[in-house]
């Protein structure tokens, strides 16, 4: 199965391992994620505002490149990305007076039908079932325990997210068909700081701190999530943590895609684990997930 | 201290009036119940609760949101909404207030704040966000 994929600009520089990591391992189920040609910036955040159509411009453009390559669905692997996107196709899809306002300020694009669905990574395989990512598991998780991290975009608002907004799921779900085990950590819904990282890093590290500490406390080796922005505030900023905090311990943050890339028994270069701030190859070798690959049997 | 506030004033319901319409949001409807503030992990560093913030709104009380701390702490998680009764979208509401002072080219930060070492240690997710958000 082919599906057209919008990268966004995580998934070029600091989120390049997941990436990596998720076209590997998607290749692995069959699914090709081929990139959105001529795709553009989906604009981070949504505009919030009734009045502001503006900003809504270059999330639909990467909408009609869907429809120029005659495709229905695009994925995306950032969380951002995905709500951006999820956001602005309903606003055109429930007022088409809007819908063609903007068809003609963009007079230069043929005129967004409405026909794309968007969808998260995740979202596809659930579709699949997991069941079927624990057929291709050569190397279980066994030993491994995670803290799965959802944040906000990913599952709020509750229309445009991807699962129960205060009860999900799905990552656990998903690490669970690799053969890990899950902490429940009641701060995986609490927001990671987001942007307040450029004019507020203190209150990033705060918040970091109770998330990251709280998972350590109950067990967990790592933390799981799926969004380029929670990574860099919750591995990245581990440094400006223990400056905050000196008791604080350090846990290494882990895409969902490179730990089914490491559960399938993909070579080392396809986990993308050199972006990784805190190295968590430490902790693969100790339970060791990390093996020579003549080692794992086809 | 104590301050009079005029419930009739033609300004103050203007003034909500507006915000209502350019958030899209039912500021009405919210009883005061607190669960938003109750969710919202950033509350600390907040002056105004979200639960006051709506109630000024609704009250149309111009000087003290615009010059709030909390439209600039709201970190648009949405938490608020998921808990809210009403179904009230405090994120909407708290942009719509952020744009009476952006729209007025009153910026609350601006890329010559970051220094050259921010410019290459925060990637450009959270400085197109950031900047989206706080600047004009």
């Amino acid at each position: 199965m082919k599906i057209p994929y919008f990268p966004g600009c995580s998934l070029k520089t600091i989120g390049e391992g997941f990436e990596k990591s998720a076209i590997a391992s998607a290749a692995v189920l069959d699914i090709e994620l081929e990139e959105l040609p001529r795709w553009v910036c989906c604009g981070t955040v949504s505009s919030l505002t009734t009045d502001d159509l503006m900003h809504h411009l270059a999330p639909v453009r990467n909408l009609i490149r869907v429809e120029d390559i005659n495709e229905t669905q695009l994925v995306t692997l950032c969380s951002v990305c995905y709500s951006t996107l999820k956001r602005s196709n309903a606003l055109v899809k429930n007022d088409p007076e809007k819908l063609k306002t903007m068809n003609q300020f963009m007079y230069r694009e043929r005129d967004y039908q409405g026909n794309v669905k968007v969808l998260h990574f995740l979202e596809l395989l659930r579709e699949i079932g997991f069941y079927k990512l624990k057929e291709k598991v050569k190397r279980p998780l066994k030993g491994l325990t995670l803290s799965p991290y959802y944040g906000c975009l990913l599952v709020r608002p509750k229309e445009f997210g991807i699962d129960d907004p205060e009860n999900p799921t799905i990552l656990q779900d998903l690490v669970k068909s690799l053969g890990a085990d899950v902490i429940d950590n009641p701060y995986q819904l609490k927001c990671c700081g987001s942007y307040h990282t450029v004019d507020k890093p203190n209150l990033v590290a705060d918040l970091g701190y109770k998330i990251l500490t709280y998972a350590r406390n109950s067990g967990a080796d790592a933390l799981v999530l799926s969004c380029p922005l929670c990574a860099f505030n919750l591995d990245n900023r581990q440094r400006e943590i223990k400056r905050q905090f000196p008791d604080f311990v350090e846990i290494p943050i882990l895409y969902f895609t490179q730990l089914m890339a490491l559960a399938f028994g993909l070579d080392e270069e396809k986990l993308g684990l050199e972006i990784n701030y805190v190295d968590p190859m430490p902790l693969l070798k100790e339970k060791s997930l990390i093996k020579p690959m003549s080692l794992i049997k086809e | 201290m104590s301050k009079t506030i005029r419930l009739d004033s033609p300004e103050a319901t203007k003034f909500a009036a507006k915000i209502q319409e350019r958030s899209g949001e039912p500021i009405d409807m919210c009883f005061q119940c607190g669960e938003c503030s109750s969710a919202c992990p950033v509350s600390s560093d907040m002056d105004l609760m979200p639960s006051t913030l709506v109630r000024f709104t609704q009250l149309g009380l111009k000087d003290e949101l615009i010059n709030s701390k909390t439209i600039w702490v709201c970190a648009s998680c949405f938490n608020c909404v998921a808990r809210c009764p009403k179904g009230i979208d405090i994120a909407k509401v708290a942009e719509a207030l952020r744009q009476e002072l952006l729209r007025k080219k009153l910026d609350y930060v601006e890329v010559r704040d970051l220094s050259i070492e921010e410019r290459q240690e925060i990637p450009q997710i959270a400085i197109i966000s950031n900047l989206r958000k706080f600047s004009r």
